[in-house]
């Protein structure tokens, strides 16, 4: 699915080249869960705007599915995150002026999907996650787990074959943790490619894999049995 | 739901954000449109009136000024009443009719009026008979491709006073009033009123006509010297040319004639006028502009304020899959909208105004000018897709990544 090759971000700081982010080589198979842990500033977040398509690398390929992602135009990246990206992110980025299920069709909307449709897919899924009675409740009407309910609704309402989570537990509490947890799990065990940032030692267990960023650099990398969910060290 | 209702929700959330843009933009185009139908209706109110008096010349003392034509003849100052003679035994080509006038303030029936002595033309064809000089009719210049010679049935009329500015026959103790004097005093034909101490009958009411005569009442000239004990003098004389080319031509021909006097044509007073009202267009186009720019920046400057405070949601409408073609939308259609509702608005306002304003201030009637409404809310339109241009451009080309940005 992924490929990095000979990646290099540098940002400018007033004439000052940091890197934000290197590797050599960084491959993520699909339907593969990988957990990217590591300190603050260490470059999880560039990491995964990279794989996004949304941050040009300095020097270096990103691969997705065969094709060079920052070789396509703007347009191309944006379809290409449209159709086949979902992202999570850690204070959930709701649209305030919006309900939840207006929110929640918002990637059908941009996809183009007739109104009918969106509100039948945007309902559906609102009531798996338990927020039938809350369609109607704009975002500051909800309480914190139900925002990031309607956030992963949103997230996978396009049935996206990747999934970028950027501290998808950083604000809630363990119940609500949990859950947003299962619902990854889940989404996994459906077939879709997950990258999560997080700094939860518990949360990044329910990954295969997991990639430690220290100063840009992958120092580390953790691979679990896929049988079983203890794994540790390799 | 779709790139409208989304910015429809937005704008509803909190509408008064840009209150202050598209109050700006309202007051550009109410304040253009009001203008311009009261300019458009005065312009051609002037044009009408230059059309019928184009022709006439107007003698007035030295010191009158010209401002306003139809109060010309109010200055204060008098004439000797030999001058309407002198022309008219001069004989000059291309005169037609001769009218001398001389206002004073009376009273009637408790209101202040302006009464206007005139002479009827009966008078001067007697006079002409008897000092045997030919009519001015006879004498119509070389080319006069207007000339008006002969009466018809409806100048006898004594209404015709208010179009043709003359009358065949007025009584000396008879008196013709305008329609505002009519209507106030609720006077009828054929009643008795007394002026300056003596009583008069009306003969006729005149028409309405919009101009300073709907307040007049007149009498005979020479009743209204001897009431007034002023001697035989007038304020005005005027002179009916046969054409327009003949009235340029006359008015050297008088000054020779009566070196102490003011001679203008009526076309000289209107373009008077005009200028004034020329000037006060172009300052209205001052403010018309200003407005505008103030309208334009703070529309530019509420949009940018706008894309500022939406950065994280525009880019995470970025990740969702918005093109940067899809973020410019949304603000361009937002400015679209106010455009269009300050625009239609200010039309409507700008309408209702100047339809209000117009009798009161130039005293002419408006007619709405639809081309003009549609070109102003066009414009307002596109004033609006200017000035949110640059932010629009903005918004589309930042970085999705803010997205991951915490707050
Ligand atoms: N837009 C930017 N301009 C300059 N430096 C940046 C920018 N974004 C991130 N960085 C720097 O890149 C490094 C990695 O940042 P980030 O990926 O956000 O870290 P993390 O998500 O792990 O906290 C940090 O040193 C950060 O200061
Ligand atoms: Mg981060």
């Amino acid at each position: 699915m992924y490929g990095l090759q000979e990646i290099n971000k540098e940002y400018n700081r007033r004439g000052d080249a940091v890197v934000a982010f290197r590797c050599d080589r960084l491959e993520i198979g699909a339907g593969e869960y990988v957990a990217v842990v590591g300190p603050s500033g260490s470059g999880k977040t560039t990491l995964l705007s990279l794989l996004g398509g949304m941050l040009s690398p300095t020097r270096g390929k990103v691969w997705l599915d065969g094709q060079s992602l920052y070789d396509l135009s703007v347009a191309e990246r944006t379809r290409i995150r449209r159709q086949r990206m979902g992202f999570v992110f850690q204070s959930f980025n709701l649209i305030p002026y919006l309900t939840a299920l207006e929110n929640v069709q918002l990637p059908l909307v941009l996809t183009g999907l007739p109104a009918t449709e969106q509100c039948r897919r945007a309902t559906a899924l609102l009531d798996r996650f338990g927020l039938h009675g809350r369609l109607g409740h704009k975002p500051n009407e909800l309480s914190v787990g139900q925002q990031q309910r309607v956030a992963l609704a949103r997230t996978l309402v396009n049935d996206p074959r990747i999934i970028l989570a950027d501290e998808p537990t950083g604000n809630l509490d363990p119940t609500n943790r949990q859950l947003v947890l299962e619902i990854l799990d889940e989404s996994c065990r459906s077939g879709r490619t997950v990258v999560m940032v997080t700094h939860d030692p518990e949360a990044a267990r329910h990954a295969h894999r997991q990639l430690r960023l220290c100063d840009g650099a992958v120092s580390e990398i953790l691979v679990r049995n896929s049988t079983t969910k203890s794994g540790d060290a390799a | 739901m779709g790139l409208r209702s989304l910015i429809w929700k937005e704008l509803r959330e909190r509408p008064w954000s840009l209150a202050t843009s598209g109050l700006a933009i309202l007051l550009g185009v109410a304040s253009l449109v009001a203008i311009r139908h009261v300019t458009v209706a005065s312009e051609g109110e002037v044009s009408r009136q230059l059309a019928t008096l184009g022709a006439n010349i107007l003698i007035l003392p030295k010191d009158a000024t010209l401002e306003n034509y139809y109060a010309a003849d109010q200055n204060g100052g008098t004439l000797p009443e030999e001058h309407v003679s002198e022309v008219f035994l001069a004989g000059l080509t291309g005169v037609e009719k001769v009218s001398p006038k001389l206002c004073v303030p009376a009273e009637l029936q408790g209101q202040s009026v302006t009464l206007a002595g005139i002479l009827p033309q009966t008078e001067f064809r007697t006079k002409a008979a008897w000092q045997t000089v030919a009519l001015f009719s006879a004498k119509p210049h070389t080319g006069c491709k207007k000339a008006k010679c002969a009466i018809t049935a409806n100048d006898a009329l004594p209404e015709s006073l208010a179009t043709n500015r003359t009358i065949e026959t007025l009584g000396e103790t008879e008196t013709v009033i305008g329609a505002d004097v009519a209507d106030r005093s609720g006077l009828k034909l054929g009643t008795k009123v007394t002026l300056l101490g003596e009583t008069f009958e009306v003969l006729a009411i005149l028409p309405r006509t919009g101009t300073v005569d709907d307040s007049r009442v007149f009498a005979h000239l020479h009743t209204v010297q001897r009431l007034a004990g002023m001697g035989e003098v007038v304020s005005a004389i005027e002179v009916m040319g046969c054409c327009e080319d003949a009235a340029g031509d006359l008015v050297p021909e008088i000054r020779k004639l009566l070196p102490d006097a003011k001679v203008v044509t009526i076309s000289q007073v209107v373009q008077t006028q005009v200028g004034v009202n020329r000037l006060m267009a172009n300052t209205s186009w001052f403010v018309l502009v200003v407005l505008t720019l103030v309208g334009g920046v703070s529309l530019a400057g509420a949009i940018s304020a706008n894309v500022r405070e939406r950065r994280r949601e525009i880019g995470t409408l970025m990740a969702l899959g918005a093109t940067p073609g899809f973020v410019a939308r949304l603000f361009l259609i937002k400015a679209l909208v106010l455009g269009l509702v300050g625009g239609i608005s200010g039309c409507l306002i700008g309408l209702a105004l100047a339809l209000w304003l117009g009798p009161h201030w130039a005293a002419v009637e408006i007619v709405p000018l639809p081309q003009l409404m549609v070109a102003s809310a066009c414009a307002a339109c596109a004033l609006a897709l200017v000035s949110a241009y640059w932010p629009a451009r903005t918004a589309a080309r930042l970085d999705p990544c803010i997205c991951f940005r915490e707050v």
